[in-house]
């Protein structure tokens, strides 16, 4: 899922000083899995805003509102009837969703709640962990299904680099060593074979260095 | 000979080669250079010259290169690959090239975390051994990674650097064979401080063969005190310098310690001259050059040797 963490309340009330009517807009998909943007969040932020405002002597206006998903055109079409008739939008979605709203709505500023984060994993309750930057040419089935791109510090293709300690990462003794989890994989897996190859220099191309990507399905469209 | 460099030449002429390095100021002012050159000069076959270790912002190694050159010491050229994309890294190989730096080491780079700007972008668009197949190509096929010409190839010694030391210890041997593949030249370790396990690591090598393929120099790092011992142990990834070995030091009295760990690194080098398998040694006395003399004669290295073009 794409995961966020919340922006501290400072900054979105900072974002919103001009305005005294806003819509906080919420979405039921990676958002609400990580909880940092479900309509509980959307409650939970709305009534902080208002009570600080209330304190500040600015009151402000909130429709609250969580959308089945941000990043799709049917689901923020139910919006257009009423958007203008609010100063602005606080969407906690992903940037992806706060950015395909802003693009419906060109007359509405939208704000950002959210941080947003990585592709990642539920490791328990209130932790979460990257597993994929989307670099577009996915090499797992060498790397014994643990990816050098995300879980190395420094990416690099012919790990561990001199950095790597008793299975931890120099750069944080949190992080474990991607290098290491890999190895480890492919001794188990006996697939060792697979680390004594050259790799290729790797095509960023299809990663975000590309330019922002596209995805044509011939046959869907 | 593949580049053609002081190093190459006596390494290939059988001689036990001398590097050492000299890291670039934090500033533009070239006499800090050209002191340190003056310090190694006449002790060595050829000088490294660090690319922004630690992620510490210093004088470029190419330039840090070319002032070396100018004093008389043929430098050895880091590059990392942290810090620039395969565009700036053919461009910078062809300049040092074109300007005479000979010798080159391809190396990760630390991560930007340990320097003074932890928020910079890092690159890493291909990794060290990626950068040692790159140079291999341009230099023996005189092409470009993309299949164009090249108007004149770069000629480099080709070196990296292995860490016996890291974990997993089982992969070391591994991976220093994926550097020679690469087209690894020569190689200069981590420095040592654990002979036993480097013993070990060079038996695995050895068994593939690895000390015949490459020219390996191992490293050494000559101790001021025990403290110093004690802080690179706690705070450099790979470093593992045994308990018996700092008691050596910290037995001494304060104000003798640098001495025993002079004559610890001599007596290091000593039994490193003895191992099979080993072509050189790489004398990393940091912020110590004025010590290379001392340490490098005291091995009985000095003076070193003339090989012919």
């Amino acid at each position: 899922m794409i995961t966020g963490t919340p922006k501290p309340i400072e900054e979105i009330l900072e974002m919103l000083e001009p305005y005294n009517n806003i819509v906080v807009a919420g979405c039921f998909g990676c958002v609400t899995v990580c909880r940092v943007g479900g309509d509980k969040e959307v409650q939970v932020l709305s009534s902080t805003l208002r009570l600080a405002r209330e304190a500040a002597g600015k009151k402000i206006e909130i429709r609250e509102v969580c959308l089945e998903r941000q990043c799709d055109p049917e689901y923020l079409e139910p919006m257009r009837p009423y958007i203008e008739d609010y100063q602005a939008v606080l969407s906690i979605a992903c940037g992806a969703g706060i950015q395909f709203m802003a693009e419906k709505f060109g007359k509405t500023p939208l704000l950002p709640g959210i941080n947003t984060g990585f592709l990642g994993v539920t490791e328990r309750q209130g932790e979460w962990t990257e597993r994929c930057q989307g670099c577009g040419d996915c090499v797992l089935h060498l790397t014994g299904g643990i990816c050098p791109v995300t879980r190395c510090a420094k990416s690099i293709f012919h790990g561990p680099c001199g950095g790597s300690v008793e299975g931890t990462c120099e750069v944080d003794k949190e992080v474990k060593c991607g290098w290491q989890m890999i190895i480890d994989r492919l001794v188990s897996l006996d697939q060792m074979e697979n680390y004594g190859k050259l790799k290729p220099y790797k095509g960023w191309d299809a990663s975000r260095d590309g330019g922002p990507r596209r995805i044509i399905r011939e046959d869907m469209v | 000979m593949k580049a053609g460099s002081n190093l190459e030449r006596v390494l290939e002429a059988g001689h036990f080669a001398v590097t050492a390095e000299c890291g670039p100021p934090r500033g533009a002012d070239p006499d800090k250079v050209l002191q340190k050159a003056d310090l190694v000069k006449g002790n060595v076959d050829a000088c490294n010259v660090t690319d922004n270790q630690t992620s510490v912002v210093r004088m470029s190694s190419v330039a840090g290169c070319m002032l070396v050159k100018e004093s008389g010491t043929e430098p050895l050229l880091q590059m990392v690959v942290r810090d620039r994309n395969r565009i700036a890294l053919q461009s910078d190989l062809l300049g040092a090239s074109a300007l005479g730096v000979r010798n080159l080491l391809c190396l990760s780079g630390d991560h930007q975390k340990f320097g003074d700007d932890p928020q910079a972008k890092n690159v890493f668009d291909i990794d060290s051994i990626q950068l040692i197949h790159l140079v291999k190509t341009m230099r023996d096929e005189g092409v470009f990674p993309s299949g164009d010409k090249l108007e004149g190839a770069p000629k480099f010694y080709i070196g990296c650097a292995i860490n016996p030391f890291a974990d997993p210890f089982e992969i070391r041997v591994p991976r220093f064979k994926l550097k020679i593949d690469a087209g690894a030249d020569f190689v200069q370790t981590q420095c040592i401080y654990n002979m036993d396990k480097f013993k070990r690591f060079m038996d695995e090598a050895r068994k593939d063969g690895l000390h015949e393929k490459t020219k390996i120099l191992a490293g050494v790092t000559p101790l001021k005190s025990a403290g110093m011992a004690k802080f690179m142990n706690r705070m450099v990834a790979g470093i593992e310098i045994p308990e018996e070995f700092i008691k050596r030091i910290a037995d001494e009295p304060k104000e003798k310690q640098a001495a025993k760990g002079i004559e610890m690194c001599i007596e290091q080098i000593q039994e490193i001259k003895e191992m099979e398998g080993i072509a050189g040694v790489h004398v990393m006395a940091i912020e110590w050059e004025e010590k290379l003399n001392e340490i490098i004669g005291g091995a009985g290295l000095l003076p070193r040797p003339m090989v012919e073009q």
